[in-house]
């Protein structure tokens, strides 16, 4: 398995995850739907599960894996909370649009 | 929740104050006895490491945590049957600190920021058909998470270069003579995320806004509990790992600082709201607090220490005394304030000790809270920074005089607010904490040198 990660330079992980990253930020910012912003935080997240993966392996140390667990656990209780706060909001304005959430300036 | 199932709800808190007390005492009892844990006979040190830092600020936080599971019975006395869920999620939160005070491995630091931020995004969302509070939570939620992935990239880079998750072994690596660039963008990444959680100031956006919005007593929570936690965490973070390393961080640190400091009492001059007032009041302590990161030694965590326990009682006496004027007069605007002193001098009087306190003046303790951090500053060669400081110190009198001279100059109006004597009880100890730390801060300020 490690010698499969590895025939692949460690630098094209490096930039792979960090242009899955940038998308994630860029969409964070851009997009006004609530849903498909917490699609990209998922992003964000896993592109650095991807970074730490391909770090264990090239580093031989299984420490960078298990914390991909726990990135994974702590990701599904975010989304979790995150979608039960959008149900909330859905519920009282009947809209995902970020836009309508000016309840609350300077 | 195992009282829940047995309908025990009466007993609920006076159990969780039992177990607190419990908990405090055990941890008091560390401080001899600090080092390596080992449970069952396995050591935890790559994980976990008591020392006298983290005895001091888990003693800070649990009693913390003890005041707001009192003041929750009053506060949630109308939400009986959700009580047990918000005590639960409360007390994760205090879980999460406690990991956050002794972490000595990446992943203790990931886990207890993610225990605090998930259970707060509940709690700032929790009043369910309140369109304000559930975009707190929201907003709270979009940004915390935002941070994290900060937070993890900086981790996952530091993890590639340096090879592990210890502290220990990050600094000795940080200390060696080839440190890959990307080690240095990690560290930048992890600090970016750090000053978000700790609401300094590009990254500010968020605490303003989810003050408000929260529960009153969720923002008191966050802004004493959990504003400790998140800053003993970066202190703890900056000395352990990266103080080989940070003088490529400093002067990033050193701009953000005059920016929280500055802004953070100018725009809340013009707030008219009590909790957005005191968010930014926050957000300018933070930046106070910051000068210790930027003259770390190790020697002034006592400082920070000191600062935290002043600034947490001032806060959470504020906010004990402001949440029933809040309850009686349905508004939480500085007007709701007017003609306290007439209506209740004795509740005005010790309101207007914790605005005393917050805003520096002796003989109360905030001020000897501002002097050590100012004098530790100073001491490293920071003069800059300790003017800016001391001037918005300053500036930030005029706002704490602000609730001050509405209670004693405006006319009253009716309604009297009534609080319980859980509320006196609280407002009483930070009140009396407050003047007679500012007497004899001797105490505290020795606990760490």
């Amino acid at each position: 398995m490690e010698n499969t990660i590895q025939t692949i330079p460690q630098n094209w992980y490096l930039l792979l995850s960090a242009f899955l990253f940038c998308i994630g930020v860029m969409g964070v910012l851009m997009r006004r739907n609530a849903i498909i912003i917490l699609m990209c935080i998922e992003l964000m997240l896993n592109s650095v599960n991807l970074l730490l993966v391909s770090f264990s392996a090239y580093k031989g140390n299984s420490d960078g894996q298990v914390f991909v667990f726990f990135i994974m656990v702590v990701a599904a209780a975010e989304v979790a909370v995150g979608l039960a706060l959008l149900m909330s909001i859905y519920r009282n304005v009947a809209s995902t649009d970020i836009n309508v959430l000016n309840k609350l300036k300077w | 929740m195992i009282a829940e199932v047995f309908n025990l709800r009466k007993i609920m808190i006076p159990a969780i104050l039992a177990a607190l007390t419990a908990i405090f005492y055990v941890n008091m009892n560390n401080w001899n006895h600090t080092g390596d844990v080992v449970i069952y006979g396995i050591n935890m040190s790559h994980m976990i490491t008591v020392d006298h830092f983290s005895v001091a600020f888990s003693g800070l936080s649990i009693l913390l945590a003890a005041f707001i599971f009192i003041l929750s019975h009053d506060y949630y006395k109308n939400e009986q049957h959700h009580l047990s869920d918000y005590l639960s999620i409360l007390l994760f939160i205090l879980c999460g600190a406690l990991a956050l005070f002794s972490f000595s491995n990446m992943a203790m630091l990931f886990l207890g920021i993610e225990i605090v931020s998930i259970s707060l995004y509940i709690m700032a969302g929790s009043r369910r058909f309140d369109v304000r509070s559930n975009e707190a939570g929201f907003k709270y939620f979009l940004l915390g998470s935002f941070a994290s992935g900060f937070l993890l990239l900086g981790i996952a880079l530091i993890y590639g270069t340096s090879g592990s998750f210890i502290m220990q072994q990050i600094s000795v690596y940080a200390m060696s003579g080839n440190v890959s660039p990307l080690f240095y963008l990690g560290m930048l990444l992890m600090i970016i995320a750090m000053l978000f959680k700790v609401a300094a100031v590009p990254f500010h956006f968020w605490s303003p806004d989810v003050y408000e919005g929260a529960p009153a007593l969720i923002t008191t929570l966050m802004s004493t509990l959990v504003k400790v936690a998140v800053f003993a965490a970066f202190y703890r973070l900056i000395l352990l790992c990266f103080t080989g390393s940070f003088s490529y961080a400093q002067d990033i640190l050193a701009i953000v600082t005059a920016a929280t400091i500055i802004l953070g009492n100018v725009v809340a001059l013009s707030q008219q709201n009590v909790k957005r007032l005191l968010a930014y009041s926050g957000i300018s302590h933070a930046g106070y607090m910051l000068l210790t990161l930027l003259s770390i030694n190790g020697g002034n965590a006592a400082a920070l220490f000191f600062y935290s326990t002043t600034y947490s009682l001032a806060t959470l006496g504020a906010f004990t005394l402001a949440i029933p004027v809040f309850a009686a007069m349905h508004s939480e605007q500085v007007d709701a304030f007017n003609g306290l002193g007439k209506k209740h001098p004795l509740m005005a009087a010790m309101l207007t000790i914790s605005m005393l306190s917050l805003a520096g003046i002796p003989p109360f303790a905030g001020f000897l809270g501002k002097y050590y951090i100012f004098s530790e500053a100073i001491i490293s060669g920071q003069v800059t920074l300790t003017l800016i400081a001391i001037i918005n110190s300053i500036i930030g009198v005029y706002y704490y005089f602000k609730l001050i001279l509405a209670m004693y100059t405006k006319p009253a109006n009716e309604s009297i607010p009534e609080p319980t004597p859980a509320f006196w009880l609280v407002a009483g100890v930070c009140v009396a904490g407050g003047i007679i730390l500012g007497i004899f801060p001797n105490a505290l300020i020795t606990l760490l040198q």
